[in-house]
């Protein structure tokens, strides 16, 4: 792996690669002392055309226990507002000697450009691209799933191998059921965790107003369906995943893509009622930031299903395993440790 | 001006003859062997050589005033006498907008000067393309452009009650309104076509209900007032359905297809490079057979480039943020053989048609330009050589813009000479400035 760009990209092997070693760093980060040598002397830039702290404190976060030098560089600026082009940018971290970029942008394919227009011989780590991809997300939130369903008693369906350990190292999502729930159409998320979640061997059950279903989803490796609450009853997800609503989905008069938020929630908000509909064991998933009382109401939020708060957490182990992999390369992090 | 002959030439792609041009006419034609050249005559060895009447552009954009720095009328026009044509007409999404007489007799003044093809300016429909009052029409077509098409093109002329007007005004001169059909509120932010690539890699879509739903309206439309129609660069199966039931009907509607919807699809997007950003989008490989059959069949009546040079730092960026448009000019005529001459779809006596002697009638310029092969007739014609290739680099070719997506790509036949009443324009493949021009 030269970059990590799109779940899309990611073959079984590799995917289980970054989550098993993504295991082998959440263990680490329970020592006393969390940083590591690995990257010493490297320099990770986080290049963000987009405002997201959360994302960008994670891979920080990542960069620095790995030991990594870290350069956030905010270069907000859209088709609108142009700044510095990305071509130049690119260029100017070229010149200073990047070894990585971590990238945020508004535009979809603006990582794949970097990776592929020879402005640049950095690894390229997409942290979230327009509505294409975002990839680390999506291993987060399988790297969750896995951790609660396939590797601790209580799963109700296993990986390939029975055997797996503590996390799950080692295991698919073989069997698993997730339901992904909200505005799909404009969801990075969604679109990376269709892909890798169907790589891993899961089902996947896209659940969404029409108008919050792209056009062309066909093609994707998932069902949908309109109705939440048949989803919940009848399929019986092992995991819940919900989406942000973005708020000026909502306005917009003619241009709405539902008729108010009352409706939303009502309609496909995730609340008490809903969440006794799900299975025992299943838990409940959200990339945040949470609207509470729209797509997921705060008891929703705050129950003990709910593992939005282990999700942060991961991400950085995710992030250190991305990182780690891409730049220190090797197949395998045993011995580095 | 030397005059030329032209031996054992194919006129339409049919039995060798010899063809002489003189005095800016075609002074004689005959058997292989059996035409004088006068003294001081060029000889053309053009064996093998395809000869078609000069091209004709109804959908070019040359960006003068207003955008130097990508084209000019001279550039523009130069890497049109290049691709074979021997007039074009040059839209109006200028700055300032083609929307007056004095702008549109500046262009063809520009087109005069730099003598490498006839340029007819096309007039803007509405004052400044806002779509909100019509332009001074009349003002244009009596001005020395004598301009009789009219576009808003780059913008639809989306309002209902005014696109009626458009049509019904024109009447008055003969003239045609040619649409850019693209539904606005269907298509806001649109950045490539809608369907299974647009939902895979995150951009957002341009429906083709958003083109149909425009065309399908505007025959009606020119039904209902008995105005002549053309739709601009139709992209999708389901436009050229409608146009084949609008003139089943009787409906006065004429279509262009540009070489790049004849070839290139969505699929192309997947690489995130702008070069394949363009309006309307690239659409599915069954829109593009859709397209051939249409213009196989007569349904579509043109091909037209859509020429549209673009600066690199508007393609060097984020396919967001990248400007819609490729060039065409050099490469239409290839596209056209590779699409659909090669494919035996056309004859070479079809191309003469769709790429010249329809878009001359649709332009009313059919005195002189798209004009029979024969004794008499103003020599507007271009040599060709089939058997040819080439590989398309952006950056060696006469127009001031690199933006073509055929980058690298090989395409048959090469022109070999140009000529615009009898001066070569290009000869031995090389443009030849007039002499004088500026």
């Amino acid at each position: 792996m030269k970059h990590l760009l799109a779940a899309h990209d990611l073959s079984l092997d590799e995917a289980i690669l970054i989550l098993d070693t993504a295991s082998q760093m959440a263990a680490t980060q329970s020592r006393e002392i969390k940083k590591l040598p690995t990257l010493r002397g490297r320099t990770v830039v986080n290049l963000f055309f987009e405002d997201s702290t959360r994302t960008r404190i994670s891979f920080e976060t990542a960069a620095k226990r790995l030991s990594a030098d870290v350069i956030n560089f905010s270069a907000k600026g859209s088709s609108v507002s142009k700044g510095e082009s990305l071509k130049d940018t690119a260029l100017t971290l070229h010149a200073m000697g990047a070894d990585a970029v971590v990238v945020r942008h508004w535009a979809s394919g603006a990582p794949y450009q970097l990776a592929h227009a020879g402005w640049l011989d950095a690894a390229v780590l997409n942290a979230g691209d327009g509505t294409h991809a975002h990839p680390t997300q999506a291993l987060l939130d399988a790297f969750t799933i896995r951790r609660h369903l396939v590797g601790r008693r209580g799963g109700r369906r296993g990986g390939r191998h029975g055997g797996a350990g503590g996390d799950g190292v080692g295991a698919d999502l073989k069997g698993l059921r997730i339901a992904i729930v909200g505005d799909v159409l404009h969801s990075r998320v969604a679109r990376s965790n269709v892909r890798l979640l169907h790589t891993l061997g899961a089902e996947v059950t896209l659940v969404a107003p029409p108008t919050l279903l792209p056009i062309g989803i066909e093609a994707w490796p998932c069902a949908t369906s309109y109705d939440l609450d048949e989803t919940l009853a009848r399929w019986h997800p092992d995991a819940v995943m919900m989406l942000r609503v973005q708020r000026e989905r909502m306005s917009g008069g003619a241009g709405a893509f539902f008729p108010s938020p009352l409706e939303y929630a009502r309609r496909y908000g995730l609340d008490q009622r809903r969440l006794a509909l799900l299975p025992e064991h299943a838990i409940v998933l959200h990339p945040g930031p949470m609207n509470r009382g729209l797509e997921i109401s705060a008891a929703a939020a705050d129950s003990p299903r709910s593992v939005i708060v282990e999700q942060v957490a991961n991400g950085v182990a995710v992030r250190m395993a991305a990182l780690y992999l891409l730049l220190a390369g090797g197949s395998s992090a045993e011995g580095t440790l | 001006m030397p005059a030329y002959l032209l031996k054992d030439v194919s006129p339409l792609g049919e039995s060798p003859v010899d063809v002489l041009l003189a005095d800016g006419v075609i002074g004689a034609l005959g058997a292989p062997g059996t035409v004088d050249a006068p003294a001081g005559a060029v000889v053309v060895d053009a064996a093998e050589h395809v000869l078609l009447p000069g091209l004709v552009d109804l959908h070019t954009h040359l960006r003068e005033p207003g955008r130097e720095d990508t084209e000019t009328v001279e550039s523009g026009t130069r890497a049109a006498a290049a691709g074979g044509f021997t007039a074009v007409h040059a839209m109006a999404n200028t700055s300032p907008v083609a929307d007056t007489a004095g702008v549109v007799e500046q262009v063809w003044r520009l087109g005069q000067e730099a003598g490498w093809v006839d340029v007819h300016p096309v007039g803007a429909v509405t004052v400044g393309l806002d779509g909100e009052r019509l332009s001074e029409l009349g003002a244009m077509a009596e001005s020395k452009a004598r301009v009789r098409v009219f576009s808003d093109d780059g913008k639809c002329v989306h309002d209902p009650v005014l696109m009626r007007r458009a049509l019904e005004y024109v009447k008055a001169f003969d003239g045609v309104v040619a649409q850019h059909a693209q539904e606005p509120r269907l298509t806001e932010g649109a950045q490539m076509h809608e369907g299974i690539v647009s939902a895979q890699i995150g951009l957002a879509g341009w429906p083709a209900v958003a083109e149909e739903a425009i065309i399908a309206r505007d025959v009606l439309l020119a039904e209902h007032v008995g105005s002549r129609l053309h739709v601009c660069h139709l992209s999708t199966r389901g436009s050229v359905e409608i146009v084949r039931w609008a003139k089943a009907r009787g409906i006065d509607v004429t279509a262009e297809v540009t070489p790049h919807h004849l070839v290139l699809t969505d699929e192309l997007a997947r690489g995130y490079d702008p070069a394949f950003k363009v309006n309307p989008p690239l659409r599915t490989a069954d829109d593009v057979a859709a397209v051939r059959e249409g213009l196989a069949d007569g349904t579509i009546d043109i091909v037209a480039t859509d020429h549209a040079p673009h600066a690199r730092e508007d393609k060097d960026c984020e396919w967001g943020a990248a400007a819609f448009g490729m060039t065409g000019l050099e490469t239409a005529l290839g596209v056209v053989q590779q699409t659909m001459v090669d494919t035996g779809r056309l004859t070479w006596a079809d191309v003469a048609r769709v790429l010249s002697a329809a878009p001359a009638r649709i332009g009313r310029i059919d005195e002189h330009h798209g004009r029979p092969i024969a004794v008499g007739e103003p020599a507007n014609l271009v040599l060709v050589d089939p058997a040819a290739t080439r590989a398309v680099d952006g950056g060696a070719q006469q127009t001031a813009s690199a933006n073509t997506p055929f980058q690298g790509r090989e395409l048959p036949g090469r022109v070999v000479a140009t000529f615009l009443r009898g001066r070569a324009t290009v000869l031995g493949g090389t443009p030849v400035p007039a002499e004088g021009a500026g």
